[in-house]
């Protein structure tokens, strides 16, 4: 054994020096950069409109680009939920990703074939549905956060038809219980369907070695949260083809 | 020697010049060691990095970048702080006159905002750079979470500031932005089983960041001490942290 201890490779040293290596690139870089944001400040002014006025309230009010993502989700969730239950869930997602993501390949080095389902699952998140949102929110709505193209002139009085029905209405339940009854099937439905085919999906592209080694509690943290995020094209699904307004309505909360 | 070598090497060996740098800089590699290890700013770094890490290819820059946008705005930042009072009554009057009388006003003023759009978007990207990497994996999990707060407190600091102006577009971007608090799940007066708690409008989650019932002159005030000390304070703890953690763990990269 102390044969093999000698004769083990030492790790080949592929450092460079920081100065000027590393340093010289962040300063070119910073100037670059630096160069471009003057010259942008320069030509492009920030807007600055009249004096505001609380007592007249514009169409659309449009919140900053950034949070224009959440405003849309306002389309198909109510505020509790598409302005505070979701965008904390989301914050709280990305916190557990180190966690739930027990690949040891691609740790520090891009490597799309080893993690193919980690880079899709964000890139669904992050590109598809965050930015996704944002474009359609800021270029794409106008009065009434009614859809218009970017080249279309903004209608104020476009008449849109208000047909939204809620789901238990629309498979033609009139009672408030029975409806009641029907949305939370529906809803715990959606879930126990989708975290099973979660499940099983996982199953086929990772194995069972995989799905023992990555626990209950990862597995369960990252299949709710799964659920969670394809809830966003779910409903907007329903909405876009069915005209479904909420799936459940209570007194307290309608989802 | 070149031409170009010989006017250098009559530069440096002038008497003025030698008058201001007693000794050239020696390209040794104490030297190199020495520039970063003694200098409070560059000792961020660690004295050697691997090779891969410094190719613009592999990192982007976007961290760095962030950092140089935090910078910018908190530069010209102070600068506009100088002529802008948090007051209803003035802060509109005050961003004519920053735009019209003040020397430079007008380009500090650009430059803080598009600094702070870029700043969201460059922090956007860094995170899917080091999600691409998988940079976030052991031992860097921790570091990670430091970063989705830093991400938190980019978009805040950016929100926060949005109402200063003190404009329609301040007012109402910062009430659709901020509406969705009164929905709250129990603290917001109009969010699910708010009557539980005894939420009502000028006591709930909103009114708590609105200093009052609706958007007014205490919000004004609210905000900007937000926005000039305390989120850049929570921010700057967030980043030294962040960056120690970076300097310790050393940059992410292949296991040799």
């Amino acid at each position: 054994m102390a044969e093999a201890t000698r004769e083990r490779k030492l790790p080949v040293d592929d450092k460079v020096h920081t100065w000027p290596h590393l340093v010289r690139m962040e300063f070119l870089v910073a100037l670059f950069i630096l160069g471009a944001l003057t010259l942008w400040a320069l030509t492009v002014d920030a807007p600055l409109e009249e004096p505001a006025n609380p007592t007249r309230t514009p169409n659309p009010s449009k919140a900053p680009w950034y949070f224009l993502g959440l405003q849309e989700m306002l389309v198909y969730f109510d505020p509790w939920n598409a302005g505070v239950v979701l965008p904390s869930l989301i914050i709280v997602g990305l916190m557990v990703i180190p966690y739930i993501d027990i690949n040891p390949k691609g740790n520090g080095y891009y490597c799309f074939k080893d993690r193919k389902w980690e880079i899709l699952t964000f890139f669904f998140g992050f590109h598809i549905l965050w930015i996704t949102m944002i474009i359609i929110g800021t270029f794409f709505r106008g009065p009434g956060w009614n859809l218009f193209w970017p080249w279309q002139k903004w209608d104020l009085h476009k008449v849109v038809a208000l047909t939204n029905v809620d789901l238990p209405y629309l498979v033609g339940f009139r009672d408030y219980w029975w409806s009641a009854v029907f949305s939370l099937v529906v809803i715990g439905g959606y879930f126990v369907a989708t975290i099973a085919l979660f499940y099983f999906f996982v199953l086929k592209v990772k194995g069972k070695e995989f799905i023992e080694r990555w626990g209950m509690v990862r597995f369960s943290i990252t299949a709710a949260l799964v659920a969670l995020m394809l809830s966003l094209p779910a409903k907007m699904a329903l909405r876009l083809l069915f005209n479904v307004k909420y799936v459940l309505v209570t007194p307290w909360i309608n989802i | 020697m070149s031409p170009l070598e010989k006017i250098k090497n009559d530069i440096v060996e002038s008497q003025v010049w030698k008058a201001i740098f007693r000794h050239g800089y020696d390209d040794t590699p104490r030297n190199r060691v020495m520039m970063v290890t003694a200098n409070v700013f560059l000792h961020l770094h660690p004295a050697k990095v691997r090779r891969h890490a410094v190719r613009m290819r592999f990192t982007w820059c976007m961290g760095g970048l962030t950092f140089l946008m935090f910078l910018i705005t908190a530069i010209t930042g102070i600068y506009l702080m100088f002529y802008y009072r948090p007051v209803a009554e003035y802060a509109y009057a005050d961003m004519k006159y920053l735009e019209f009388d003040m020397p430079f006003g007008m380009l500090m003023r650009n430059m803080h905002r598009w600094a702070a759009h870029a700043m969201i978007v460059f922090v956007w990207l860094h995170m899917f750079r080091v999600f691409l990497t998988g940079s976030y994996k052991p031992p860097r999990e921790f570091n990670w979470i430091v970063g989705v707060l830093l991400l938190v407190m980019t978009l805040l600091l950016s929100f926060t500031g949005y109402l200063l102006p003190w404009d329609q577009l301040a007012i109402w971007a910062v009430t659709v932005g901020s509406n969705m608090a009164r929905a709250t799940p129990l603290l917001g007066y109009e969010g699910p089983f708010a009557d539980f708690v005894g939420a009502n409008p000028i006591y709930d989650a909103r009114a708590f960041l609105f200093g009052g019932g609706e958007i007014g002159p205490h919000t004004l005030l609210r905000f900007y001490i937000l926005h000039c000390i305390f989120i850049p304070l929570v921010a700057s703890i967030l980043m030294a942290v962040h960056f120690w953690r970076i300097r310790r763990d050393g940059f992410s990269g292949p296991s040799l």
